[in-house]
């Protein structure tokens, strides 16, 4: 056979690259509880589906003895293969080469395998565990950088971008995650922070751990960098897997039906939620009661949780939902639940999947330090989002909705395209011990009993305000509809809006209070 | 992950009482306290590199009254009021942290 000798050749070249910066330092990345570049894509993606691209890239640097070195791939795994049959775009930092340094050849390959996942409006994933840029590449390297974060922007409501911290991301590097739309972190392995706990000490003199600091928790609970938390990288891959089977590819397309099921019969719909509008309940129960098989796919699980986020399927449809809970914080809007939910209800509307808003809120969080954060600012991205959002938009109010808390979730003058409340739905211009005060502030001062005269006063209110039919009378609620008919309205709003279509003022681009 | 509390307490909005977990941001949360002007306090971990006043000695209002070294930068700090000088808490080379007490002037 003529091609025998170069087949072989081409055998062996492979084998050598393919082991990456050697066996010392797969050991060493073993060692830290992690995978190799190439083990966790072929982990992650459909057995066999994956092709890898640029395997016989090298890098190109000439300083510093550079020229001498040889570093296989230049650190960084490129490929297209399938989840669960739908195609995705991967790239993976390999921390065995040269720590996973960035350098100019390295983003090309990351480059190139972006804009793969662009023209064929395919989902990217990237899996970051790199020690940042290569020094000795100088600028190239910071350009690399530059590269990669303007076509994150590009595909930004395009393409789902997916971004895993499997090892370090620090520096410039943690940009580009932070641009994608889910962050996924590891326990013990993620590592995000822009200067890191060396500097801050010298500077600041403050000391902290590498895990305090930028670790898998604080992005998952503090900051809300981090999406998706998992104690080990294979929990990390199913939370991956389960997010693309709930995403569509790209804008141009809609979430792949799945078959429609009934919810478990341990959610009881009518069981969940207190009369007393003071007392709390997960409003995850309601979700699990209303998805298909009580399967509801948390986002942001730990972060501002007075706010519940996630998807689940209605019929067999993938829809988001956005809900206050009121076991976490009353279930108020603050800083941070308002950025949680807005920037959610974008991604929705952005990839064609319907929003359904549980609303149980008693209104905004008094305080001077939300105040002082920003509340105003950041409050005003839920009216943004919810207003500028065309998908379809049903919102169900479960209890209270009081006040601008009732205005920004989801309402009718937001453009809700349903509106239903439950009977014991209060909605009001603010809860009924507030409302009685203020108006009835003289006949409760001069009464011989004030607090018998402002319980009075209290459920008179109550009777007259604190439920749905005061809405529904003005049209603003189309339906007060008992609990349990709840899941039948959804499937029926969510199946005639499938033709929707608005049109909104033309521009260049809206200014969102960012 | 850490083990976070779990426990039902009260929240009062707006003149009532909800029963509800309560985050760790709103536990840690710090209460606002009005500036002092009085009170010369550091704003940036660094070095005293100078002081310009002592106990007793009168300061006008935008008067240097020492520099403070941070981020290889020379503050200098200003009185903010008129008045005397009641202590000064520092001295020429110490390292301060945030939030100490390094001038106070009556």
């Amino acid at each position: 056979m003529p091609l025998d000798k170069k087949i072989r050749e081409l055998q062996e070249k492979r084998e050598k690259i393919l082991l990456g910066g050697g066996e010392k330092a797969i050991e060493k990345q073993k060692a830290m509880g992690k995978r190799t570049a190439r083990e966790r894509i072929l982990t992650l993606l459909d057995k066999g589906s994956f092709n890898e691209y640029d395997l016989f890239v090298e890098h190109t640097a000439r300083d510093f003895d550079m020229q001498t070195k040889s570093l296989p791939s230049d650190g960084v795994v490129i490929g297209t293969g399938t989840i669960y049959d739908a195609p995705v775009a991967i790239y993976a930092q390999d921390f065995t080469v040269a720590g996973g340094s960035l350098g100019l050849m390295h983003s090309r390959k990351i480059t190139k395998i972006m804009d793969h996942a662009l023209k064929m409006r395919i989902p990217l994933i990237g899996i970051n565990d790199s020690g940042g840029a290569r020094i000795q590449e100088g600028v190239d390297s910071l350009a690399g950088y530059g590269e990669i974060f303007f076509r994150n922007t590009l595909s930004s409501g395009v393409i789902p971008q997916l971004s895993v911290i499997l090892g370090p991301c620090a520096g410039g590097a943690v940009y580009s995650p932070a641009l994608t739309d889910f962050v996924f972190v590891v326990e013990n392995i993620s590592k995000m922070f822009i200067t890191g706990p060396e500097v801050i000490k010298t500077v600041l003199g403050e000391e902290i751990s590498m895990e305090d600091l930028g670790g898998a928790w604080v992005h998952s609970e503090t900051t809300g960098n981090a999406h998706f938390y998992a104690e080990s990288e294979d929990q990390c891959f199913e939370q991956i897997k389960k997010l693309i089977s709930f995403i569509p590819w790209s804008n141009e397309n809609k979430a792949r039906p799945f078959e429609p099921a009934e919810p478990l019969k341990d959610f009881n719909i009518d069981d969940i939620v207190p009369d007393d509008a003071r007392l709390p309940y997960d409003v995850r129960d309601v979700i699990k009661a209303v998805v298909d098989s009580s399967d509801f796919f948390e986002i942001h699980k730990n972060w501002a949780r007075n706010m519940v986020i996630g998807f689940g399927r209605i019929d067999g449809n993938t829809v988001g939902f956005v809900a206050n809970q009121p076991i976490e914080m009353a279930g108020v809007l603050d800083v941070d639940s308002s950025d949680k939910a807005a920037r959610f209800i974008r991604y929705c509307d952005a990839f064609n999947i319907p929003i359904i808003t549980f609303v149980d809120l008693p209104g905004y969080l008094p305080g001077v330090d939300q105040e002082h954060a920003g509340v105003i600012r950041h409050g005003a991205k839920v009216l943004y989002a919810y207003s500028e959002a065309t998908v379809p938009k049903i919102t169900v109010i479960i209890r209270k909705a009081y006040g601008g808390g009732y205005i920004a979730m989801g309402s009718r003058h937001l453009r809700a395209d349903f509106v239903f409340a439950w009977p014991g739905a209060e909605i009001a211009v603010m809860g009924p011990e507030g409302a009685a005060n203020i108006i009835f502030r003289r006949e409760i001062a001069a009464a011989d009993d004030p607090d018998k005269m402002r319980k009075q006063k209290v459920e008179e209110y109550k009777a007259k305000f604190s439920n749905p039919y005061v809405a529904a009378s003005r049209g603003y609620v189309d339906s007060v509809i008992e609990p349990s008919e709840t899941r039948k309205l959804l499937i029926h709003a969510v199946s005639v809006s499938d033709n929707k279509s608005v049109f909104l003022p033309k521009k260049k681009h809206g200014i969102p209070p960012f | 992950m850490t083990n976070r509390e779990l426990k039902i307490e009260e929240l009062k909005i707006f003149h009532c009482v909800y029963k509800t977990r309560l985050s760790d941001k709103y536990r840690k949360r710090k209460l606002y306290q009005p500036v002092d002007p009085r009170k010369i306090i550091c704003f940036i971990p660094g070095t005293i590199v100078e002081i310009q006043v002592k106990e007793g000695d009168h300061v006008i209002e935008g008067s240097e009254i020492l520099i403070l070294e941070a981020m290889k930068m020379k503050n200098r700090i200003k009185s903010p009021v008129s008045g005397t000088v009641k202590s000064v808490n520092v001295s020429k080379g110490e390292k301060v942290m945030k939030g100490k007490l390094l001038i106070e002037i009556l």
